[in-house]
């Protein structure tokens, strides 16, 4: 059974109000990906930074905490915070973009 | 718009009273207790007021709405779905044990604390917008529709496996929810073990059976203020006492570095070290016994009858002859259950003959090479439990629930938000608990022990929860001298701390909160599951609305018994293999949620390939390693432990879809259009 809301292909009969709608697809879908790829690519080096290299950032000490047990306590489940709020923040903005891209065409 | 902003407005009115009127519940009680009410009752009261509560919020929530029952409605906002997933994710582990985890086992548990918050990058931004946008209701809906295949293409076998893998991985989590559930209503109101988890369960059908998604999630909010507020107390308590502020994610930095000295003159002090040698001639007497089997058992067993006997004869005193019975009793029956119980307890004397480790030292080892697999260890296991975070049915089902995409995107944000409020004070709370009992417990005299060391002592006389005996008879506690479970910690903080008796029964409230709000949510998947995917999807697709909402109570009815029944049997196996439901979520599905965004070629052929070698793989290692299937340590591949499976079963899940779709026709054009219209935005 197909989803319910719009079908994939909606029945568009002008041609090139479809071809818009594809680019201004493709174009959302390109910078989404970007952004994807650049905050995993964070998310990935803080995590991994962190355990890899906790001995030796264990010798910097912080406000009392050495380095590597703030980064696990506390720094790196704020560094994802901060991810997911600016790829959500980024992705408002990227879709309205994308509805101002299908109005102004109209 | 302005008809969303005034449901928001309402909402948080109605929350806000419920906060003023448990507030006014909190000072009444400290008055009652004030006045003298016994310390039963206010356990009593604490339990009854929030079973009620949270009936009737399920009563005020009912539905027979199809939408209503399994999004509720799909018109959360964002700040509440946040709220209630929260409360979904924090379980009886997190809110009891994982603060006792970290004041054992210090750095490594710390592996808990980033990998249950690192998965929610995972979630929102590989799988739960696209989950939305696809707005159908479960999860196995989605693979099965984005992967099509079987008769007629409706995707039949994928859906199976994935309601197979949804039902598995629940299954073991709320058996172990239902059964903290029992365990806190047992020792805070003193009724048996089983009616304990007959009443949680009573409080939990009553709101998910009658309302479904929609009365779950308004339960959740209420349930996540609870235990935010049940946490937060003793935490700041300690922090003010220990820190003189009452941050306790911010004070904890300076009570580091005395704990850091504190540790260190224990490891150093004579008397510890006595107490640690004594522990070692124990080991070493039970190496000796081990190694003298069976003829050890033979004499150890005329020993307990010997000394049973003598002390009969000698008309001691009966607590004396109690205890030589009960060592007799619980003297092993053959020689062969002789060698692991006595290994068993070799171990532990070894564990506590060892000086305590520096709680903030990352990976101690003797050798770089034990320390290199405790890192290797640390992060397999962070890896695991952030993919299985970001596959646990029960959470990304949450994403169906909002108005919207970006609506999606901001709850996952405050989920995080609110999970790290409690999160970034359970290290402190460790922290600063450890502090308060290696500085005031530690050295103080035995006969001038805190009340709660006898309480929590003798609550499991079998399993002390806690247990300090004058080793080396010098009449001070020694560090050493101390055993403590890790999960009495939360609850007995705030009797640590000094606090009133209300607050223990607020922290026994918070504990019940985080078991049902995460068992409800796991009970509703699984009957999502089956009555959405088996009995709508697969057996009777032209099932009524109603037939399925009440096809889907029914179902929620008997798993929920049939789950109570699993955790009143205690059993251990199951407890034990928890942790490892992250590993098997993630290898089964993960790779297939977020390859079916991300690579349009895969189709339904990897999907089935990837989700049945992922689990397979994921199984296969489990069995191969834990000791509890039948494995040995020794067959580990890299040291990983078993529990960390995933990160075998994952990357072979990955791989298995990759080739398997490679090696297969392209997916149908269907599957193209239904890949980019839940890439584009609304």
């Amino acid at each position: 059974m197909p989803p319910e809301s719009a079908p994939p292909s909606a029945p568009e009969h002008d041609p090139q109000r479809q071809r818009r709608l594809v680019a201004a697809r493709a174009v959302h879908w390109r910078r989404t990906r970007r952004l994807t790829v650049l905050l995993m690519a964070l998310w990935l080096a803080t995590g991994f930074c962190t355990v890899f290299f906790a001995r030796e950032l264990a010798r910097v000490t912080v406000f009392g905490w050495p380095l590597s047990f703030y980064m696990a306590a506390q720094g790196a489940s704020l560094v994802c915070l901060a991810i997911i709020g600016v790829y959500a923040w980024r992705m408002r903005r990227y879709d309205r973009v994308y509805a101002r891209a299908l109005e102004g065409e109209q | 718009m302005s008809a969303k902003k005034s449901y928001f407005r309402r909402l948080a009115g109605y929350y806000a009273w419920f906060c003023v009127c448990f507030a006014g519940f909190l000072l009444a009680l400290t008055l009652l207790e004030n006045e003298g009410m016994p310390r039963l009752w206010i356990g009593h009261l604490f339990m009854f007021a929030t079973i009620v509560l949270y009936a009737t919020i399920g009563v005020v929530s009912r539905t027979s709405n199809v939408t209503e029952y399994y999004v509720a409605g799909r018109r959360v906002p964002a700040l509440f779905n946040g709220m209630a997933t929260a409360a979904d994710w924090i379980s009886a582990a997190s809110f009891i044990s994982l603060a006792g985890g970290l004041y054992l086992s210090g750095f490594d548990a710390l592996a808990y604390i980033m990998g249950w918050t690192g998965g929610y990058c995972l979630v929102a931004l590989l799988i739960a917008p696209y989950l939305r946008k696809f707005a159908q209701y479960t999860i196995p809906d989605y693979l099965a529709v984005r992967y099509g295949g079987g008769a007629g293409g409706r995707g039949g076998p994928v859906r199976a496996l994935a309601v197979g893998a949804t039902i598995i991985v629940s299954f073991v989590y709320v058996v172990a929810q239902i059964y903290a559930v029992g365990l806190i209503a047992s020792r805070f109101t003193g009724v048996d073990f089983s009616v304990g988890i007959f009443l949680g369960l009573a409080s939990i059908l009553v709101c998910s059976f009658l309302g479904g998604m929609r009365g779950i999630t308004w339960t959740q909010v209420a349930q996540y203020i609870i235990i935010l507020v049940a946490f937060l107390i003793p935490t700041m308590w300690l922090s003010v006492k220990h820190a003189d502020n009452p941050l306790p994610q911010v004070a904890y930095g300076s009570v580091l570095p005395k704990l850091a000295k504190r540790e260190a003159q224990l490891a150093a002090d004579p008397r510890e070290r006595e107490v640690r040698e004594r522990f070692r001639q124990q080991a070493a007497a039970y190496g000796v016994r081990l190694a003298a089997l069976p003829a050890s058992w033979e004499q150890g067993k005329l020993e307990a009858q010997r000394r049973l006997d003598t002390a009969r004869l000698r008309n001691v005193s009966l607590a004396d002859v109690r205890s030589a019975e009960r060592a007799l009793a619980a003297y092993p029956k053959t020689a062969d259950d002789a060698e692991p119980l006595w290994r068993e307890q070799r171990a532990r004397l070894l564990a506590r003959a060892q000086p305590p480790q520096p709680h903030a030292a990352p990976f101690p080892g003797a050798t770089q090479a034990e320390s290199n697999a405790r890192r290797n260890n640390f992060l397999a296991l962070v890896f695991c439990l952030m993919f299985g975070t970001a596959a646990l049915p029960h959470i990304l089902m949450r994403s169906y629930t909002t108005p919207s995409v970006h609506e999606t995107r901001v709850s996952v944000f405050w989920t995080l938000f609110f999970i790290l409020l409690i999160y970034l004070s359970i290290p402190a709370l460790a922290v600063l608990a450890k502090y308060d009992i290696y500085t005031s417990l530690v050295g103080s005299d035995f006969s001038s022990l805190p009340t709660w060391i006898s309480y929590w002592a003798n609550i499991d006389k079998v399993n002390p929860l806690i247990q300090v005996v004058d080793i080396n008879g010098d009449g001070l506690v020694q560090l050493a001298e101390i055993a403590i479970d890790g999960d009495v910690l939360v609850l007995a903080t705030p009797e640590i701390g000094g606090l009133p008796y209300v607050i223990s029964g607020l922290v026994a409230a918070g504990g019940l909160a985080a078991a049902l709000s995460t068992a409800d949510g796991l009970l509703l998947a699984i009957s999502n599951a089956l009555s959405h995917d088996v009995y709508y999807k697969i057996v009777d697709p032209g099932a009524s609305t109603q037939k399925r909402v009440t096809i889907s109570k029914l179902l929620l009815l008997a798993v929920a018994f049939i789950a109570a029944y699993a955790a009143s049997q205690k059993p251990a196996d199951i407890l034990s293999l928890v942790g490892a439901a992250f590993s098997l979520a993630a290898s089964a599905l993960f790779p297939a949620l977020v390859l079916g965004v991300f690579w349009k070629r895969a189709n339904h052929v990897g999907a089935i390939a990837g989700m049945v070698i992922g689990f397979m793989v994921c199984l296969y290692y489990m069995i191969r390693v834990h000791p509890m299937l039948g494995g040995r340590m020794d067959a580990a591949w890299f040291d990983i432990a078993p529990m960390s499976a995933g990160v075998f079963g994952v990357p072979a899940g990955l791989l298995a879809i990759v080739v398997a779709s490679l090696l297969s026709a392209p997916p149908a054009r269907g599957s193209d259009g239904l890949v980019d219209y839940i890439r584009a935005p609304e």
